[in-house]
């Protein structure tokens, strides 16, 4: 598929300084300068709220959008005097836009037909497809008749027909119900390893991301605010923005003294190796650690939530921003109940100067 | 847009140009004083007045009674909706002298209204007013329908669910995203019926007289070219403003709606008030559209000695009569329908070309110049239907006259003027649903591996087929219909059904009369049967292209 | 193929078609060799002929005919003054004497002194010093009567233009609109050449006190309006119409057994002649063949045939009428007449003077 590729190029698509502003030439771009490589077979998610710009992004790749500045790389070559039907790419939309005329395997076998593939070898690959995406036996049926999920299922299908070098997937799996959106997610990661597709996906669920990606890049106002793979990016959020888009929220200013933190909260113990000088810091739940009441910094509980494998606990201190903690269902208190808290280091995380 | 620009400046501006050109035009010199005196004339402003306000006033009642119609068609199944569906389009072709003679026998002297309540309409407004509902009825009931049927009734379930009461949801809901088709069928019902002439001449008598009658005069009678001329250019001037106010009105309602197959949102009416909705518009269709039609119906079997096909006997020994004047209705009906194929193509060619590059253009204009250009093109479409025929013809006349474009006497001239005609329909029926299209789906087909010719193929296409075959209809009816440049261009050893009836009228005789209402039938027969025809050609719109 | 396809197969057919169209527009008329060959009759849309005699006249002369459209009369001679100079044909029929000064004023004929011109009656001859038109035929519009209403209300049917202001015709009177009609222009130059240009508003004043009735269309006032006719049958209410001589005869065919009188009759002394002439076209591509079918249509084969087919009298006086028109058909003496001259002069003014004074 990439018997053209730059031999130079060890990415299946490079992005550089890719700027896309909407309207006029003031005010927030789109897309600010934005580079991105993903390297063949890899599977890249890009997380980021809505209006970070992550679907101008694929837009941009797939050429449905031109860029202001910057270039889009394919295997290697440049792809700005290329028409969007030309550049190989797929794209899964987030309202799948099935084409509502035909059905099913029309559908699926467009791209096929597109590319003048025989009907003979449209039929199978309509009917592998199908089998794959777990629609055995569905050529025929309309699309209108089809429940979210299974029209969820035939877009990728249809994504995936022509097999295409880079599929790109806008909000795959966003309007799915919880538990047939974690069960893709694991289907969808086994079918890309199997098929050795590239996979440039877009989503605000980190639940998504992570369970999906080899590495995921964090947008935010049309930049990147972090990339890394899913572990790196839980564990060591770079930014504030990140942290709490994260859903991480025990962040606090501070200004660091050797191996602790001067914080709202007291001190808070740092990693070793931390320069010191005012920064601003996260606690991750599980670094915040109950205590036997006289203990550590007093705090009221004043929420508490079951979260299957733990507990998560709203606490308001006596001094300083409520922070939230994470602890096991035998060890929760009650609402109401007062408990000390102490920090682990290993779960505080010194984070860049946020661009904010 | 080359194609449809090319079309237009050749066929239509630069022969209208040329007419006025040649009115306000003496010796080289341009006499733009006579403008002033026409414009000055308390007779002028009297006919322009009551030009615009009968074709208002007919606009509203025609979308009055046609709307609930619209909704009947779009979303109740019932028997014989097809048939009917191509019933309500004969008015459309049928030559206006005989519409009038048919509508006089309704609302006249001795009419149904006046045997039942002693209520005489002819020579009032009222009949002119109830002849254009009868005319435009299949407009509106087609432009809308068409739309109406393929939007999704659960859009308005929504808004019912939100708490919406029926007419609430209907007017919140559904009217705005009908808007822009209404607002298409009323312009057109507007231009047909401020242009109107037959109408207008036949029913309400000589007492009454538009724009376009005295255009005709000084035209055609008088020779008078510089009052035609400006009178032209006031009728231009009238037109263009009301196009400007319908693509003002149009533009901040146009959106991309959610459009499903028509099939699956009608089913049979339920409960006292569809039924009641049904019925009623049966009995509108009934008295207003096909009692007209039957009085011509009638007319054509009394033969003189009682019921019987006499008439259709005689004419169809016509053609091997030894004169030029008698016209075998198998060769009558045939040029029509060669006509009628070839100015269908032409207009549904250029009249797509253009409503593709319409849809294209306005998405992709993004300066406000483009804009304005884009819309400019969409008002210059409309402009043959406000135009009067006879302005058209003898601007054909004095300006297609040299080789390499010598039509004067060639076979084309005929459908190219129907076409003419033919064309703002196609757009008009295209446009409300392409623009409808939603564009995600267009760039989906892009991503996968399709042209931009393909998308237009693949995806637009396989969503207006519906648009564009009642485009087809509707241009094909207007050409089998079209009686006023026919009339005079057509070679009179090959008339049309229409030309052929006005032929037969013309000359006094029992015989002759028959034959006319005898071949009116016909002609509603072979209108209603095309139409028909052109509906069942359906592809199982499932099945894509496997 | 799908239907999708075929429909844009057909439809690209057809921009090829049309764009073809434009390159080879001028073939339909424009070959040399096929104009030496072929005579082109431009006329209006009320002329007719026998296939045969227009046959005959092929086989005679060698020429083929090409019957071109021109509209109703008053659209055709208006039709080939904006054409003048390049005219659609070689020879028009049918500019008739309210508009025959028009023609010769516009320089659209050239002279040409058809052979039979001494077989038509001088008074037929309306520009006998230069030739530039041909008297083919004449006829002449007539208020029409339907016998059976006279006879059932045993009024006797009126004769002349002073009968039809008489309170026993009130409110019996159709006619049409002058600025629309012809046959109704030619009623007001009839009243006009009756009663002069001073007396001519006075009568119709009376006649409009007298309850006329003006429609738009001979066809309305005929069909539509007129008791007599067989549209009008049961529903036309009016026993008086402006029509043409030639109606009554008209009305008979068909009918079997032929009857003893046609059901309609004319009032005699309301005729208005119109005379129909034809003339060579200036700047004819065919000025020979031109000729030659000026020739013909003056011809007594074409002249015997003009009655049954366009419902006129042969200009030529030794054309035979056919036995329809002599049974039938009214012998009209005197009708009145007005100098071509006259009527184009005033005919716009009378028109509106018409108007203001019947239709306000």
């Amino acid at each position: 598929m990439t018997a053209q590729a730059d031999t130079t190029a060890r990415e299946m698509l490079r992005l550089g300084g890719v700027t896309v502003r909407f309207g006029t030439s003031e005010g927030q771009p789109a897309l600010d300068a934005v580079d991105l490589d993903v390297a063949p077979h890899e599977i890249v998610c890009v997380l980021g709220p809505s209006g970070s710009g992550k679907s101008t992004l694929l837009r941009v790749v797939a050429g449905l959008q031109q860029a202001d500045a910057g270039r889009v790389l394919l295997a290697g070559r440049d792809q700005s005097q290329v028409p969007t039907h030309r550049r190989g790419v797929g794209l899964m939309f987030q309202d799948h836009q099935l084409f509502p005329q035909r059905d099913v395997a029309g559908n699926v076998a467009f791209g096929l037909r597109m590319r003048g593939s025989s009907r003979a070898e449209q039929e199978r690959t309509v009917a592998e497809l199908l089998e794959l995406v777990g629609l055995p036996g569905a050529q025929r049926r309309a699309v209108a008749s089809l429940s979210g999920g299974e029209q969820q299922r035939v877009a990728l299908a249809r994504a995936l027909a022509p097999r295409p070098r880079l599929l790109m997937l806008d909000e795959p799996l966003g309007q799915l119900d919880r538990g047939l959106r974690e069960r893709l997610v694991v289907e969808l990661r086994r079918l890309f390893r199997e098929l050795g597709t590239t996979v440039l996906a877009v989503t605000h669920d980190q639940g998504e991301a992570f369970a999906l990606a080899d590495r995921v890049v964090v947008m935010q106002n049309g930049r990147i605010a972090q990339t890394g793979t899913p572990l790196e990016v839980w564990q060591r959020p770079a930014t504030e923005f990140v942290a709490r888009f994260l859903g991480f929220d025990n962040v606090v200013a501070a200004t660091v003294q050797g191996e602790a933190a001067v914080t709202p909260w007291g001190k808070v113990p740092v990693p070793e190796g931390t320069a010191d000088g005012p920064c601003r810091l996260l606690v991750r739940p599980a670094g915040v650690r109950l205590t036997p009441a006289p203990e550590g910094l007093p705090c009221t509980v004043t929420a508490r939530t079951f979260r299957g494998t733990h507990v998560a606990l709203l606490l308001q201190p006596t001094a300083g921003p409520r922070l939230e903690a994470a602890c096991a269902l035998r060890d929760a208190p009650e609402t109401g109940e007062r408990v000390g808290i102490a920090f682990a280091s290993e779960d505080v995380v010194v984070l860049d100067a946020a661009p904010e | 847009m080359a194609l449809p620009l090319a079309f237009f400046a050749l066929f239509f501006a630069y022969p209208v140009v040329a007419i006025v050109g040649r009115g306000l035009k003496d010796g080289g010199q341009w006499r733009l004083g006579r403008i002033g005196e026409v414009v000055a004339d308390p007779d002028v402003l009297h006919v322009l007045w009551f030009t615009v306000w009968q074709a208002a006033a007919s606009t509203a009642l025609t979308l009055l009674i046609a709307l609930p119609g619209a909704y009947v068609f779009a979303r109740f199944d019932f028997p014989g909706k097809q048939v009917l569906r191509a019933v309500v389009m004969v008015p459309f072709v049928l030559p206006t002298v005989v519409v009038g003679s048919a509508f006089l026998a309704l609302v006249g002297r001795g009419g149904l209204l006046d045997d039942l309540w002693g209520v005489r309409l002819d020579t009032s407004v009222w009949a002119i007013l109830l002849a254009h509902v009868f005319f435009n009825y299949a407009v509106v009931v087609r432009t809308v329908g068409g739309l109406w049927g393929q939007l999704d009734p659960r859009q308005e379930e929504a808004a019912r669910v939100l708490g919406a009461g029926r007419f609430t949801a209907w007017r919140r809901v559904t009217l705005p995203a009908l808007g822009p088709a209404v607002a298409a069928a009323a312009l057109m019902v507007f231009l047909f019926t401020f242009t109107s002439f037959g109408v207008v001449q036949i029913l309400g008598g000589p007492t009454f007289s538009t724009l376009e009658v005295e255009i005709y005069r000084q035209t055609a009678d008088f020779l008078d070219l510089p009052t035609a001329a400006v009178l032209t250019m006031i009728q231009f001037a009238a037109v263009l403003g009301l196009l400007a106010l319908h693509a003002w009105t149009v533009r901040r309602r146009e959106s991309a709606l959610r459009l499903v197959d028509a099939a699956q949102t009608a089913r049979r009416p339920r409960g006292r008030g569809q039924w009641a909705l049904l019925w009623g518009t049966l009995a509108v269709i009934a008295v207003l559209l096909v009692m007209p039609l039957a009085v011509l119906v009638e007319r054509s079997f009394a033969a003189p000695g009682g019921y019987g096909p006499a008439f259709y006997d005689t004419l169809l020994s016509a053609g091997s009569a030894d004169s030029t004047f008698a016209v075998a209705p198998l060769d009558a009906l045939w040029n029509s329908l060669a006509y009628g194929a070839a100015a269908t193509l032409i207009a549904l060619v250029v009249g797509g070309l253009a409503a593709a590059a319409l849809t294209l253009r306005t998405r992709s204009a993004e300066t406000p110049a483009a804009g304005q250009l884009v819309r400019g093109f969409d008002a210059l479409l409309m402009l043959p239907l406000g135009v009067s025929a006879v302005t058209v013809g003898f601007g054909f006349l004095i300006t297609l006259d040299e080789p390499p474009l010598d039509l004067r006497s060639s076979w084309w001239l005929v459908p190219l003027a129907q076409a003419l005609v033919g064309v703002p329909f196609v757009v008009r029926t295209m446009l409300p649903v392409l623009r409808a299209v939603d564009g995600r789906l267009r760039e989906a087909a892009a991503v996968l591996g399709a042209s931009p010719w393909r998308v237009w193929r693949e995806v637009d296409l396989p969503i207006v087929r519906r648009a564009v075959l009642i485009a087809a209809g509707f241009a094909f009816a207007v050409s089998l219909g079209e009686f006023g440049a026919t009339v005079f261009i057509a070679r009179p050893d090959q008339p049309t059904l229409p030309v052929a009836v006005a032929r037969l009228l013309g000359r006094a005789g029992e015989l002759n009369y028959g034959q006319a209402m005898a071949l009116s039938t016909i002609l509603m027969v072979v209108c209603a049967g095309a139409l028909l025809a052109l509906e069942r050609i359906r592809p199982t719109d499932h099945s894509g292209e496997f | 193929m799908s239907t999708t396809s075929r429909i844009t197969a057909t439809a690209l057919a057809a921009a090829v078609g049309v764009s073809g169209l434009a390159a080879c527009g001028g073939s339909g008329g424009s070959g040399s060799a096929a104009d030496a060959k072929t005579v082109r009759l431009v006329s209006h849309d009320s002329f007719f002929a026998s296939k045969s005699v227009l046959a005959a006249f092929e086989k005679e002369s060698g020429y083929k005919i090409k019957l071109l459209p021109g509209g109703d009369a008053g659209k055709a001679v208006n039709q080939a003054i904006l054409s003048k100079g390049n005219p659609q044909g070689d020879v028009f029929f049918g500019i008739d004497n309210t508009l025959l000064s028009r023609g010769l004023k516009e320089d659209l004929f050239s002279p040409y002194e058809a052979k039979g011109l001494d077989s038509v009656p001088a008074a037929l001859q309306l520009d006998k010093d230069e030739h530039r038109v041909t008297p083919l035929d004449y006829g002449d519009i007539c208020v029409n009567y339907d016998r059976a209403y006279f006879t059932q209300h045993k009024i006797a049917p009126p004769k002349t233009f002073d009968d039809l202001i008489k309170p026993a015709y009130k409110n019996l009177l159709v006619t049409e609109n002058s600025a629309t009609s012809s046959p109704g222009l030619a009623f007001q130059l009839g009243t006009i050449a009756k009663y002069g240009a001073s007396g001519w508003q006075g009568y119709w004043k009376k006649l409009k006190a007298n309850g006329v009735e003006v429609v738009d269309g001979w066809e309305q006032a005929y069909n539509d309006r007129f008791s007599g006719s067989a549209g009008g049958k049961g529903k036309g209410d009016k026993p008086l119409v402006v029509s043409y001589a030639s109606s009554p005869p008209a009305e008979v065919i068909g009918k079997k057994p032929a009857p003893k009188e046609a059901p309609t009759g004319v009032a005699t002394g309301t005729c208005f002649r119109q005379i129909e002439f034809g003339g060579l076209l200036k700047g004819a591509r065919n000025e020979k063949g031109g000729k030659a079918l000026l020739d013909f249509l003056l011809s007594r084969k074409f002249q015997e045939d003009e009655p049954l087919q366009m419902f006129v009298n042969p200009a030529r006086k030794d054309a035979k009428v056919p036995e329809l028109f002599t049974k039938y058909g009214a012998k009209i003496d005197k009708p009145a007449t007005l100098a071509p001259a006259t009527i184009t002069q005033n005919r716009e003014q009378w028109i509106k003077q018409w108007s203001s004074l019947v239709l306000k």
